[in-house]
């Protein structure tokens, strides 16, 4: 079995899973008084400041959550309704058109049911936004806008945004700017007080933490109105009991991540690299979608995404399923069917482009035998696939 | 040998997997996205696209740990099924999309993909029997559904698997049950699959708009009522025909005929609608070709009574003599010939004489 579909999810490094087994079987409530509150809380603020100190950011300034998703509610939403509610002109949400459903659907959501007005901020055939889009939708009328959002590293193709100098406008314009840097941790250099958004997107089982925690890195200064009302554990801005084991795990794969991302990066682009080297020389028509240069700045060190001309990627998928590879069309699903990818036209490619495109992530447990495995398999699996369209 | 098991979340589908499976095959489930929108969750007895009911069968290939993959065949769907279905009702004839959806969609469109992906057959939860490659009648006969699997060619059929043919459907479920197959009491689907509420004549009016025409007695030509759409109404209806004034002879009225073009229904009295030669298309033949003329039995609608019949081709066109009348025979449905309980072939029917 090889398995390239990091980007969905990737195994827990075993330091996060001894932690989190070690804790499964405590019993203490961080809100609670006595010892074995006590305890908990102990926890949770360790791994507050580990988290934060592994971000750059303060330890106030993090938000656990239930999840990736969960968080890029919370920013979009949270955001925009407090600026909303400071000023009611403020209604334009600025979303990169690359976004995360997660991301994308909470603004529409917002389009559709609070009166938002949304500017898809267009990006090139990379993937990417140039700054001076941004500054082109600010200028216009930078007193409605209410948030900007566009993420750090793409899910689908692994392009990298200029974060920072998008952070440096928004700021100039006194928008905050939320970033979903999901992909990004443990593959690029990250610093949240550096980069100058206001959020921060990040989630625990894209970098070896467990399922189902995450974390908002949400700047001191920056009103959120919450999404989920209760006990208000997390700094007024989310409540639920917290769950210490997965955070302590979330912890300790973060700070991980972050010390091995320089190690990681440079083996995940060497594996990358051959394994695109290896499917352009076997299927010579591949196209590889996305940031060309391979520039691990400029993209994820891990991503590999190509179309196979004539190729549908659910056909591509299911034959190399058969074949022990895992991988993925990268594309949303609903009910499981594929659509063509919103990211891949929004960088101007056609649907037959975005149907017949295949993503293939590397992660901490990549070998080059699952490498290997691809290029052995590609050239019969694309001929096979080929031959089922028209 | 590879198969592709059709799975509708249904029961029948899924033991249908099942079976294949334990036949030793290398079995994937494919449940067939019919809609670009499905709805999240089936209401009662109808509809096979909802998200329910890919979940279900999701549900079901992870019991019987075999791979699962939707396919979007919306598109094909829609054009070939739902799109015939309303131009077929406009055209005043009344068709049966799920012979279309066989016939276009399941043993074509999906066959043939599954045939360039290395599959070798494909599996489906149908009530029908293969016997040395030619098809019959299901043993459970109320389930019975040779009839709209009647256009199959018999290169199709070679790449078919029935299972569930041989066996009743209460038994069906049982096994279901037995195998810890969630679906088991699911209940079955009936009527059409795209129209969510059953209510086909609304879902026309939706489509094809309001087509105001008189309703006619053929006994005395005298206008009897009104309409807003011929379309709506199909020979041999009794029902909802709003008409108030009385038949001459008292007896009720049935619709006779339905004139798109001149937009107008006419009514009648029951024996008006024997029909003893029906005119119908180009045949399939679901095995060899029989010698013409051929006798044997003509069903002609689902779950319909059969009637024997002779049958021959006149410029290449199936004609079927029928020796006892049959009543109120729609155009646009599908007449199915069988030989005993194979079915022999089939052809969709363009007109009747009494
Ligand atoms: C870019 C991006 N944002 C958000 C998410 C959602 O995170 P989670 O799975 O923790 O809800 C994902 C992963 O699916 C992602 O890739």
């Amino acid at each position: 079995m090889a398995y390239l579909d990091h980007a969905a999810t990737t195994p827990m490094v075993p330091q996060a899973a001894e932690t989190m087994a070690a804790l499964l079987s405590d019993c203490g409530n961080a809100s609670s008084l006595h010892g074995a509150g006590r305890r908990a809380r102990r926890i949770v603020e360790e791994s507050r400041e580990a988290v934060a100190a592994a971000l750059g950011a303060r330890p106030s300034e993090v938000v656990f959550t239930g999840g990736g998703t969960e968080a890029d509610n919370l920013a979009v939403k949270g955001i925009f309704w407090s600026r909303r509610d400071a000023d009611p002109r403020r209604c334009r949400v600025l979303v990169s058109a690359v976004e995360h459903h997660a991301v994308m659907d909470s603004a529409e959501w917002l389009a559709a049911r609070e009166g938002a007005v949304i500017t898809w901020l267009p990006v090139d055939e990379t993937g990417r936004v140039a700054p001076q889009t941004l500054r082109d939708a600010l200028v216009a009328e930078p007193d409605d806008v209410a948030l900007v959002s566009v993420m750090t590293a793409n899910n689908e193709v692994g392009t990298v945004q200029p974060v920072d100098e998008l952070a440096a406008i928004a700021r100039e314009f006194g928008v905050p700017m939320h970033t979903d840097a999901v992909q990004a941790v443990g593959q690029l250099p990250l610093d949240f007080a550096q980069s100058g958004v206001d959020a921060m997107t990040v989630t625990g089982h894209k970098f070896g933490g467990p399922l189902g925690v995450a974390a908002l890195l949400l700047g001191r200064d920056v009103d959120c109105v919450p999404v989920l009302h209760g006990g208000g554990q997390e700094r007024d801005v989310r409540s639920g009991t917290l769950d210490v084991p997965a955070i302590a795990a979330f912890a300790v794969a973060a700070e991980l991540a972050v010390k091995e991302q320089p190690v990681r990066a440079e083996r995940l682009r060497e594996l990358r690299n051959s394994l695109v080297d290896g499917v352009v020389v076997a299927v010579p028509d591949a196209q590889l979608n996305g940031e060309p240069s391979l520039d691990p700045l400029r993209r994820l060190p891990g991503n590999a995404h190509f179309s196979f001309p004539g190729c549908e990627g659910d056909a591509l998928l299911m034959l190399l399923d058969a074949r022990g590879i895992e991988c993925s069309t990268g594309s949303a699903c609903s009910a499981g069917v594929a659509r063509p990818s919103h990211v891949l036209l929004a960088m101007g490619h056609d649907e037959a482009r975005a149907r017949a495109s295949l993503r293939f992530s590397l992660g901490h447990t990549s070998t080059d035998a699952d490498v290997a495995a691809v290029i052995d398999a590609i050239a019969p699996v694309v001929e096979r696939a080929r031959s089922t369209s028209g | 040998m590879k198969v592709l098991a059709a799975m509708s979340g249904g029961v029948d589908s899924a033991v249908a997997a099942a079976r294949a499976v334990d036949a030793g095959h290398d079995v994937t489930g494919v449940h067939l996205a019919l809609s670009p929108s499905p709805a999240s969750y089936r209401s009662g007895a109808r509809g096979c696209c909802s998200l329910e009911d890919s979940r279900d069968a999701r549900r079901a290939a992870d019991v019987l740990d075999i791979p699962f993959y939707v396919w979007d065949v919306a598109e094909r769907f829609a054009r070939d099924v739902v799109d015939d279905f309303v131009a077929e009702y406009a055209a005043g004839r009344t068709p049966n999309p799920c012979v279309r959806c066989n016939e276009r969609i399941k043993f074509a469109a999906v066959l043939d993909r599954a045939l360039a992906l290395g599959f070798d057959a494909v599996c489906t939860g149908h009530y029908a029997r293969l016997v040395d490659g030619l098809l019959h009648r299901a043993v459970d006969s109320g389930k019975d559904q040779s009839y709209v699997l009647a256009v199959l060619r018999p290169d199709q059929l070679a790449r078919a698997m029935f299972p569930l043919g041989d066996t009743r459907k209460p038994d069906v479920r049982a096994e279901a049950a037995a195998r810890g197959l969630i679906v088991a009491d699911k209940p079955d689907s009936h009527d059409i699959c795209f129209i969510a509420d059953g209510d086909t004549r609304r879902w026309l009016e939706g489509r094809l708009g309001s087509q105001p025409g008189p309703i006619v007695d053929a006994q005395t030509g005298d206008v009897v009522g009104g309409h807003d759409g011929a379309y709506a109404f199909t020979v041999g209806q009794r029902r909802g025909l709003g008409v108030t004034v009385p038949a001459p002879d008292g007896r009720p009225r049935y619709v006779l005929d339905v004139s798109v073009v001149t937009r107008t229904v006419t009514v009648g009295p029951e024996d008006r609608l024997d029909v003893r030669t029906v005119l119908a298309g180009e045949p399939t033949w679901c095995g060899p070709q029989p010698t013409l003329p051929w006798q044997g039995l003509a069903q002609l609608r689902a779950h319909g009574e059969v009637h024997r019949c002779t049958g021959e081709v006149v410029d290449g066109r199936l004609v079927v003599r029928l020796w006892d009348p049959a009543r109120g025979i729609a155009p646009g449905q599908t007449v199915a010939l069988y030989d005993d309980t194979r079915v022999v072939g089939s052809a969709t029917i363009n007109s009747t004489a009494g």
